[in-house]
């Protein structure tokens, strides 16, 4: 709310009411509390303009009290001397909880919501100081900063304080510059978009084999203990770091995800893969160890090799089964790579994604009237980015790319039992070192 | 029984920053011969609910002047341009809907 405190204009903010405890802590946070802000039901999306209008002229449904009597008393009532008061304090974070038996701790994070709700490790000071041991980094060096949302604050965390989700998780020591890694990107796996988000995670380079994580049969999940805390540890520390995960007031989406217990987190691989390894199309050795953040994980299309006959009909089907907001990331068993090779003459991860850019297409008219792109994408074709602008003019039956190139992935997982494959709609954030972590 | 012994363990949460005072705008001592913008954040129909807000000033407050403007891009994004015309040509705003 810049516009009321920044620009001098006094605003009232409406909400549909399943946001009250979410805006009123941004609003807190934001050193702003008593902020004006009004309530109508939840949902506006798909309701007439006849039912909008009930909301209008009806009840505020948190306060009971009449909508835009409230909105004009937010617009004219003087503040009192409790709203005038200054409201800027310290917040803090001890270090150590209160000692208390296992029994009692483990309900007090719990009840607290610091796990994800399966079993943890207490972490003891002398568990998370075998797991400083394998990070040449200080304990107290500040390691990033995260939020769960664009409206929050950043928290900041240290590498102490990683050490500690990473012990929750069950991680082995031997594993804490990878997790130091992920915490370092700043990317939360604990995003708290409706669209019940999670977050994967891909591990290349050396420190794959060092650890003894799964890139074969079943490396996504549940079947490798590096492949599993290593996840775990990410879920986590994105959740405590950056100042919690609640539902309706740090988290909202509407569904969940099962992913988000282990934020899809395994090795590509890279021994098994006809193509360069994703890390060092991201500008890392192949010596090199990193880890790639990819966040909006919830659409995923799979199928089972590539037919001579109608392959490119069959992945144009799974294109455009994804929103059309999240872009596609194509996880490939690596019998599937090279059957690409072998059907299209892919010999390189660009060539196949300069193909899937070329043939995720659909007819304009439908993708504008997708609601992800109302909210997403038109706005920004309406006021000229490219390329939507141009894609905007396209006649409503005329077939518009549904992505752009640089957002398109290719990732090789799996153990070649069978050419299945699966597309991941997700958004590529980052890759980060992890040999500066160690 | 060990599980019942007390021991010491670390916290787990992160540090949150300091919370700064901000100051809102006066508010005006009426609404009559005013211009409020509808500023439309362009998520899951807020449009049509802002609408609506306009026609119940048409109806019920025909003296106050209504303004329906869209923000620039998505709400993810600050839009200084729509803040300024807001400050220069507006006495009010009404945000909607959602986050």
């Amino acid at each position: 709310m810049k516009i009321d405190h920044e620009y001098g204009v006094p605003t009232v903010a409406v909400h549909t009411s399943v946001f009250q405890w979410v805006v009123r802590s941004v609003a807190r946070a934001n050193g702003m509390p008593h902020m004006r802000q009004v309530f109508v039901p939840q949902p506006v999306i798909g309701k007439s303009p006849g039912e909008l209008r009930a909301y209008v002229d009806g009840n505020d449904p948190i306060t009971g009290r009449p909508v835009m009597q409230e909105v004009i008393e937010g617009l004219t009532a003087p503040f009192g001397e409790e709203e005038l008061k200054e409201t800027a304090f310290e917040r803090s974070t001890p270090r150590s909880v209160e000692p208390a038996s296992e029994e009692e701790l483990y309900r007090l994070f719990q009840e607290n919501q610091w796990t994800d709700q399966l079993p943890i490790i207490l972490p003891t000071e002398e568990r998370v100081a075998a797991m400083l041991v394998r990070t040449s980094r200080k304990p107290d060096e500040v390691v990033g900063h995260m939020r769960p949302t664009d409206f929050r604050e950043y928290w900041e965390y240290t590498v102490e304080k990683v050490a500690v989700n990473a012990v929750m998780a069950g991680a082995k020591p031997e594993y804490f510059p990878v997790i130091l890694a992920l915490a370092a990107s700043g990317v939360s796996a604990r995003g708290s978009s409706t669209s019940s988000m999670a977050s994967m995670a891909v591990v290349n380079g050396p420190v794959r084999s060092e650890l003894g994580m799964n890139c074969g049969t079943g490396a996504m999940a549940p079947y490798n203990h590096a492949n599993a805390t290593i996840g775990r540890a990410y879920g986590l520390l994105s959740q405590n770091l950056q100042g919690g995960s609640v539902p309706g007031h740090t988290y909202m989406g509407s569904q969940g995800n099962g992913y988000a217990y282990g934020s899809a987190t395994f090795g590509e691989n890279e021994e098994r893969s006809p193509w360069e390894p994703f890390h060092v199309q991201h500008g890392f050795k192949p010596t090199e160890s990193a880890v790639s953040l990819f966040t909006g994980c919830r659409s995923t299309a799979f199928s089972l090799g590539l037919r001579e006959k109608h392959w490119r009909e069959h992945v144009r089907n799974m294109l455009r089964g994804l929103d059309p907001r999240t872009p596609p990331t194509l996880l490939l068993d690596p019998l599937t790579a090279r059957m690409f090779i072998d059907r299209g003459g892919f010999d390189a991860k660009e060539k196949l994604i300069a193909w899937i850019d070329d043939n995720a297409r659909m007819p304009a008219g439908e993708f504008w009237d997708y609601q992800l792109a109302q909210n997403y994408i038109y706005p920004r074709a309406t006021f000229g980015e490219e390329p939507w602008a141009t894609r905007l003019k396209a006649a409503p039956d005329e077939p518009i790319q549904m992505f752009l190139r640089k957002d398109i992935h290719v990732v090789v997982v799996g153990g070649e039992t069978n050419p299945y494959w699966r597309i991941m709609g997700c958004t590529y954030q980052k890759t980060v070192s992890v040999d500066e972590w160690k | 029984m060990a599980g019942r012994d007390k021991i010491t363990v670390l916290n787990p949460m992160g540090y949150p920053p300091k919370v700064a005072h901000h100051s809102l705008a006066p508010r005006l001592d009426q609404l009559d011969d005013k211009t409020i913008y509808l500023v439309d954040c362009r998520f899951d129909d807020s449009e049509l609910l802002l609408k609506e807000i306009q026609n119940w000033f048409h109806d019920r407050m025909p003296s106050v002047r209504t303004v329906f403007k869209r923000i620039s891009s998505v709400y993810l994004k600050d839009d200084p341009a729509t803040w300024e015309e807001i400050e220069a040509n507006g006495d009010a705003a009404i945000i909607g809907v959602g986050h």
